[in-house]
Formats: C-alpha cells, structure tokens, sequence
C-alpha cells in the first residue's frame, strides 16, 4: 500500500515537471472521453426499453393481405406491411386469442373546451390514440383519477375519454375532471380518467405517425367511438391495391392499424403466431389475400429495431466520438512514451538502486492512471456541456438527454481503462532500460 | 536532402515513428469521410425548390367548427389574401416543397402498370398558384380558372385531366423530350400533359426514400376542400415584412371558428426543412477541428521529444558544417515521410470506412478527389506542426558538440 502511495507522489512529480505535456494528455483523454459519453448517452437514451416490464411479452403481429408479389404495390418486398387493414384488425381484436389485445390509430382533432373560470379557452387541435380498452392494462398506463373505460364501452361506440395528465393541467388547473365533458369535433366526450405523466421512449407502439420520440398523446377515445364521430385520423396510410377508397376505410385494402397483443409465455406466443398463420391461409383458400401467409409477430424490442427507430445519424455520432477517442489515445500513447523514456536517466538509478522491471512498470502505470483520473474528470465535464448542447437542440428526445449514475461512473471507468491501455506500451519501454547503461552514459 | 540518414534516425524510433503514423492515418480517415457528409449535408440544404423563396409565406389553416361549406369560405379567404397591400397572389393547397408531409404517387405511360414509371408527389394548383409560388414555366402553359376543380383530401383519383408537370418528372417519363401534350396515368386516370415547369421539389428532404425523386412533382388543378390545407401568399419583393401578420388578423376577421398556425416565411421552412442536417454539419466540423488539433499537438509533442533526444548529434551535426536550415529540413522530410506513408494508410482507411458506411448509413460513395484532398491536408498539417520543433531544434548551437552530455 505505501509503495502504491509512493508512486503516487512520483506521478504528481513527474506531472508537474511537465505541465503542458500533462495538460495535452489529460485534454486529450477528456476530450474523447466526452464526445464518446455524450454520444453514448444519447444512443442509450434512444435505444432504450420503453416497457422495460412488460415489452417482453407485448407483440406486434402483421400480415400479408397484399396482392401477389408480381404486383405494382408487392414490388419484391418480402416483409409484409406495417400496418393491418381494419378488417383484420377488427378480426384479431374481436377474436380474443391473446391474453390482451388492442387496435389503435393516430387521430388529431379539434377540441373546443368549456370556459375555465369564466375565461374562454381558445380551440385547438390535440393529438390523439384512437384504441380500445386493453390499451392502458397492456401498456401499464398509471391513472392519476379515475380509470380506463371498458370493453362494454368500445362496443357500446360510449362517449368517453382519456385525457393526459397536461390536457388535465391546461383545461382544468390540474383537479379531477372526472365527469367532466370534452367537446371534441362534432361530439361530447364524458372524461373518464386522468393519466399521470406517462411517456414511453420511444413511443413503441406507434412510430409510423408523427416521430418516435416525442411526447405521449393528450387525448385516449375508444377507437369504434372515434370511427362513428369520424374524429381525424394522422397516421399514414398505406393502400395496396389501385381500387382503394380510402373515405371508406373500414372496407379499403389499406394499412392504417397499429394492433398490439400481450402474450405472457413463449408457448402463447408461439399459438398465436399459428393462429395468425392459419387466419392468413383461411384468408388465402378464400381468395382475399393473394399472397401464401407471410406473418410476423415480433415483440417490442424485436420491433423497434426492425424498424431503426435509432436515427442513422446518431448512431453514426457514437461510432465518430469512438474513432475520435482512438485517435486521442493513439496521441496519448506516443506523449507518454516520449515523457517516460525522456526520464530514462532517472529510470536506470532507480533500476540500479534496486528497484524491480515490476515496480517500475508500475510506478509508470500509476502516472498513467492518474492522467486518465484527471482526464475522466475533465471529461465528465465536457459531456456535461455536449449534453447540455443537446438538450438546447431541436430534436423531440432532446430533452431527456441527461447523464445517469451508470454514465457518470462509466466515464470514469473508461478514462482510466483508457490511460491505463495508453500507458502499457510506455511503461513497458520504461522498465526495460537497464541500470548499468544508464549509468555508463552519466 | 539526402534520406539515408533520416531513415537510420527513424530506425532507432520506430514505436514513435509508427506512432505518428497511425494517428495521423486515423485522422485522415476520420477526416475525410467527416468533411465529405458535411459537404453533402450542406449542399443539399442549398438546392433551390423552384419557389420564389424570399417572397413567399405559407400558413396551416383548419377550421374546427362544425363548417359546412369550406369552398365559401376558402374563397372568401382568398379574396381577402389577394386583396392585401403588398401580396401578389395567393392559393390554396395541400402541400408544398420542404414542408416534410404531403402525398406521393406513381405516373404511368400505360393503364394498370405494373411498376410505376416515376415516382413522384402530387400537389394541388389552382388558375392562381404560379403566381403565387413564383414558379417559372419552361414550356406549355397554366391552368385556366375553368379548369379547376374541387377536391377532398381522401379523394384518390384525381377528378381533373389536366396536368403540369416538372422538367425532371417530363423528362423520366419521356425522355425524347416529347412530354408536352401527352397522356399519362395518375393513380389509373388519364390526364394530359400541359405544362412544363422548370424546378419544384418534393416536401421531403433529407430522406433517403425521397432523394431518388426529389425534383419530380406534378401538379393538378384541384381545389382543396379540407379541414385542414395551406395557404401560399407571395408578396411583392422585399414587402414580406408585416404581411404575414396582416394575413392572419385578416383571416381571423372573416370566421373565427378556425386554428392558424405554422406561419413561416420560405426563409424558415428552409431553415426548419435542413435543421438536423446542418446541426449534425456543425458537430463534425466541431469533432474536425478538435481532431485536428489533438493530432498536431500530439506531432509537436513527439517531435520535440526526438529533439531533445537528439541535441548532442544536432550539435555535432551543426559543428560539423549543416546549416540551420539543413536541421529545419531533416525533421521537415522526416515528418513528410511520415505523412506520406500515412496518407497511404489513411487513405485506405478512409475508403473503407466510407464502404462500410455505404452499406450501414445510406451513405454515397466518397469520390477518391476528397480521398486526395484529405491526404494533401494531413501532409499539409504535418508540415506545419513539426516547423516549431523543428526550428527550436535548428537554434541548438554548434558548441554543444564540444560540451559533455
């Protein structure tokens, strides 16, 4: 321990002795140290679970109702489409097969609230999730008052709503609202429940409209309830077949659902694939789907990377920040060589007075070491300010963007793994200089 | 300057020589791919949509009363819009260049092709909208007031036959040149071909989807009867000032029951449209030009290092009749022969990065000229990052030779 505490004090002498080259190493550990933390953070943020509890047993099924593979609209491409025609979507929900299942669809509608406190409030147009009511049980949506609405209520086409916890703020100062009613489009919406914050990141369950990472909606309406006060749609809608007619969307051959099952085994899961499978070839014998069944049924995560919800961009920002660290350890690399062998003297009397290859290896390590401390100490502060910087950026996930205690640890970690990698080579020269040559050329 | 015993001096610091080396072939290869996507970057968030882009506003429009007649009111809308000191015309439309969302179809030569022809976007026009978007008309001619129809935002098929399209789309779907008064298929309707404009881009940049049809739009005389559509308000040049904010008073005085929203100048959509790409310019050039910095400190670092190292045989070689400038020289040619066995690293380096890119990021492939560029800026940085050593070395006197270590 007092040997450890002894090169210590030799590393802070030495450092001092130089203190510009000192400096450029450590700037250059915490500069690539930094830019590769920030880009790691934000890649982490992006690539998060949303539902680290449940996404496990949540999945997405697809199928092929597209015209055969020689068609305009099936141009070779083998995955089937993203999203279900309401006549399979309709089928899937009203079969029951799954442990929970859920339609839905991206709606923006105009909303023309009450006056709050005698004080007309403006209309405006909301974000909403046309779904059904398995949505909030599969997805774990937390209610701040009263509850979600029932599958008595989606059949029953019931005026209801879900509003979010920031609607609940902006329309009604933040009380409980259950009961109250939402003037949404041509209809009166009965509030029924109030969420808490809720935001999953990314938004799984639907990336098709809007972006991915962006806030959760203000407004949940049974989706049957929507169709009937023809609340506006704003996902994308994607038609195979020339003839579609899309004002009439509950019989056109177009994708237009999002449809999420929740299946708590594996063997459920694998029943439910082959229940899709024998729906798709049913559908074939009859001739509705031209193509063999060609169905998916990937879970969240299985999902989100089938879809790169991670934006190329960044992920090509980390692979950058990790060649920019190479690069900064590469130069470490060569300044500590020059430093270490430049106090050769020093070496060869310390090896002639007895000190072991060992001991100065690490003696020389420890200096290492200590740069890398002072270089994850500057660059826990530069990632500090990258995040900053990119938190003041445009991007919808920008906000989130923050240094957690895994980071903040690792950036420590690797800025002294990162000297100590730097300052092996040079060591390893070091402690091979031999006493009595040294002492020779003195 | 002879290279012998420059190499022989290299030969007894090989790690440091390699160590150079390799970090100035990392930087090169970092390098040149960086300041390629920034060139592409920059360059595609400078291509002209085709609209007269300082003199043109849009605003979102959507009525969210119970509203009946939407034809009524738009063309009371319009009046007013037209009517406004300083605005040229005005239109109403479903999309327009850069604004990120509108629709896409295919254009076909035949009924019930298989594979469309050319991709391509649609947007709504009426007898009004060249003026309105400043759009130049290279052949043909433009829609007539009677020509235009009304159309709903779920309509599929086009209601009108008449068509104008760009020059790009004309001359993919004909590339004889003979597009003008020609037949083609709009989602399976036949329509005539009667104008050709010069430039109007897609809504969509930055999308690796939509770049393959970027210029290809076609234009139909519908008039839009939505919730929600644009309006496009030119201005007379150097006017758009207030007008923007006269528009929306005027708008709210005629019907209330209505959201205005997303009034941006061209100027702004622009600037909206190119956001990511030119953050994400800013960001590498900032890793560039820290990366650059790191390597030339790291050069000077080690290249002072070999001068210490070497005062006695610089002295010897300084009393033995080289000139100061002889000494400048040896680490100068020493440093290039270390840059040029880089650069060749390097440039590999950077080709292969720039492939794997291709195949992992939709990347173009980087012409070998910016390969070249790269590798003349390393040798460049080199030269002037080993000068300082370099003359603090050639200062070493030429008595040092006769003093003992």
């Amino acid at each position: 321990m007092s040997m450890i505490a002894y090169y210590f004090r030799l590393a802070l002498r030495s450092l001092r002795r130089n203190p510009v080259l000192s400096a450029l190493m450590m700037v250059a550990i915490g500069v690539g140290i930094g830019a590769s933390i920030t880009t790691l953070t934000v890649l982490k943020l992006l690539s998060a679970d949303p539902l680290p509890q449940k996404s496990a047993v949540l999945y997405y099924p697809q199928l092929d109702p597209r015209g055969s593979a020689s068609t305009k609209s099936g141009a070779a491409n083998a995955e089937p489409p993203d999203q279900l025609s309401y006549i399979d979507a309709m089928y899937l929900l009203n079969a029951h097969r799954a442990d929970r299942q859920a339609v839905m669809a991206a709606g923006n509608f105009a909303l023309r609230p009450d006056p709050v406190n005698g004080r007309a409030v403006k209309g405006f147009f909301a974000d909403a999730r046309e779904t059904s009511a398995d949505f909030f049980a599969m997805f774990d949506v937390p209610f701040l008052y009263g509850s979600a609405w029932t599958a008595a209520d989606d059949d029953a086409r019931a005026r209801v709503a879900v509003i979010s916890k920031a609607l609940n703020d902006k329309l009604f100062g933040g009380g409980n609202s259950i009961g109250r009613t939402l003037p949404a489009g041509r209809g009166q919406l009965r509030i029924v429940g109030v969420l808490r914050d809720w935001r999953p990141t990314p938004r799984f369950y639907d990336i098709e409209s809007r972006s991915s990472f962006g806030d959760a909606e203000q407004v949940f309406v049974p989706f049957l309830t929507a169709r009937e006060l023809k609340l506006g749609l704003d996902g994308s809608i994607n038609c195979w077949s020339n003839s579609a007619d899309i004002d009439h969307l509950e019989t056109a051959d177009c994708g237009w659902l999002q449809f999420w099952v929740e299946l708590d085994t594996p063997a459920k899961a694998h029943e439910y694939l082959d229940f899709i499978g024998a729906y798709s070839a049913e559908q074939h014998a009859k001739g509705r789907f031209e193509r063999a069944p060609n169905v998916r049924l990937r879970s969240v995560m299985e999902w989100l990377d089938y879809k790169r919800v991670v934006p190329g961009d960044v992920r090509l920002q980390a692979w950058l920040a990790l060649g920019f660290l190479a690069v900064c350890l590469v130069n470490t690399v060569g300044l500590l060589l020059a430093k270490f062998l430049r106090r050769a003297p020093e070496i060869g009397v310390r090896r002639a007075l007895g000190a072991s290859r060992r001991a100065v290896f690490l003696q020389f390590l420890t200096e290492a070491g200590l740069i890398g401390l002072a270089g994850g100490a500057l660059g826990l502060l530069l990632a500090l300010a990258g995040l900053w910087v990119v938190r003041q950026q445009p991007a919808d996930y920008a906000e989130l963007a923050h240094l957690d205690l895994a980071m903040f640890a690792a950036t420590f970690a690797a800025a002294v793994v990162a000297a100590l990698i730097a300052g092996a080579l040079p060591a390893w020269r070091a402690c091979q200089i031999p006493p009595a040559l040294q002492l020779k050329a003195n | 300057m002879p290279v012998r015993p420059i190499l022989s001096a290299m030969r007894r610091n090989k790690v440091g020589a390699i160590l150079i080396a390799l970090q100035m072939a990392l930087t090169l290869a970092i390098l040149c791919n960086a300041l390629f996507i920034i060139h592409q970057r920059l360059h595609n968030s400078e291509r002209p949509t085709g609209v007269d882009e300082d003199n043109v506003f849009v605003m979102l429009n959507e009525w969210i009363g119970d509203t009946q007649d939407i034809k009524s009111l738009q063309q009371a809308d319009l009046a007013a819009l037209r009517q406004l000191p300083g605005v040229v015309d005005a239109y109403p439309t479903n999309s327009y260049p850069l604004s990120g969302g509108g629709w896409s179809t295919g254009a076909d030569l035949a009924l019930g092709q298989k594979h469309a022809t050319a991709h391509t976007t649609d947007y709504f026009a009426d007898d009004h909208a060249q003026d309105a978007l400043g759009l130049r008309l290279s052949a043909g001619r433009w829609f007539n007031a009677s020509e235009v129809v009304d159309r709903g935002e779920n309509d599929e098929k086009p209601p009108s036959n008449a068509l104008i399209v760009t020059r790009a789309l004309a001359d993919k779907l004909f590339p004889d040149g003979t597009a003008l008064g020609k037949t083609i298929y709009v989602d399976d309707t036949a329509q005539t071909i009667v104008g050709i404009v010069e430039h109007l881009q897609t809504p969509w940049v930055s999308s690796s989807w939509a770049e393959g049809f970027i210029e290809n739009a076609l234009l139909q005389p519908n008039r839009i009867i939505a919730q929600r559509y644009y309006y496009i308000v030119r201005t007379r040049p150097g006017q758009i000032g207030t007008v923007p904010a006269a528009a929306q008073k005027a708008l709210l005085a005629l019907d209330k029951e209505r959201v205005i929203r997303n009034v941006r100048t061209f100027a702004e959509v622009r600037a909206k449209a190119y956001r990511d790409d030119r953050g994400f310019a800013i960001i590498l050039a900032t890793v560039c030009a820290i990366l650059i910095a790191v390597t030339a400190f790291g050069i000077v670092g080690l290249t002072s290092f070999w001068v210490t190292q070497r005062r006695r045989q610089i002295g010897i070689r300084r009393a033995l009749g080289a000139t100061r400038r002889a000494i400048v020289h040896h680490f100068q040619t020493e440093n290039l022969i270390i840059a040029v066995a880089a650069a060749a690293v390097g440039a590999g380096l950077a080709i292969g990065l720039n492939i794997w890119m291709v195949s992992k990021f939709e990347m173009l492939r980087m012409p070998v000229a910016v390969v070249i560029g790269g590798a003349a800026a390393v040798l460049g940085l080199g030269q002037i990052a080993v000068l300082w050593p370099a003359l603090r070395a050639s200062s070493i006197p030429p008595a040092l030779a006769t003093r003992a270590a």
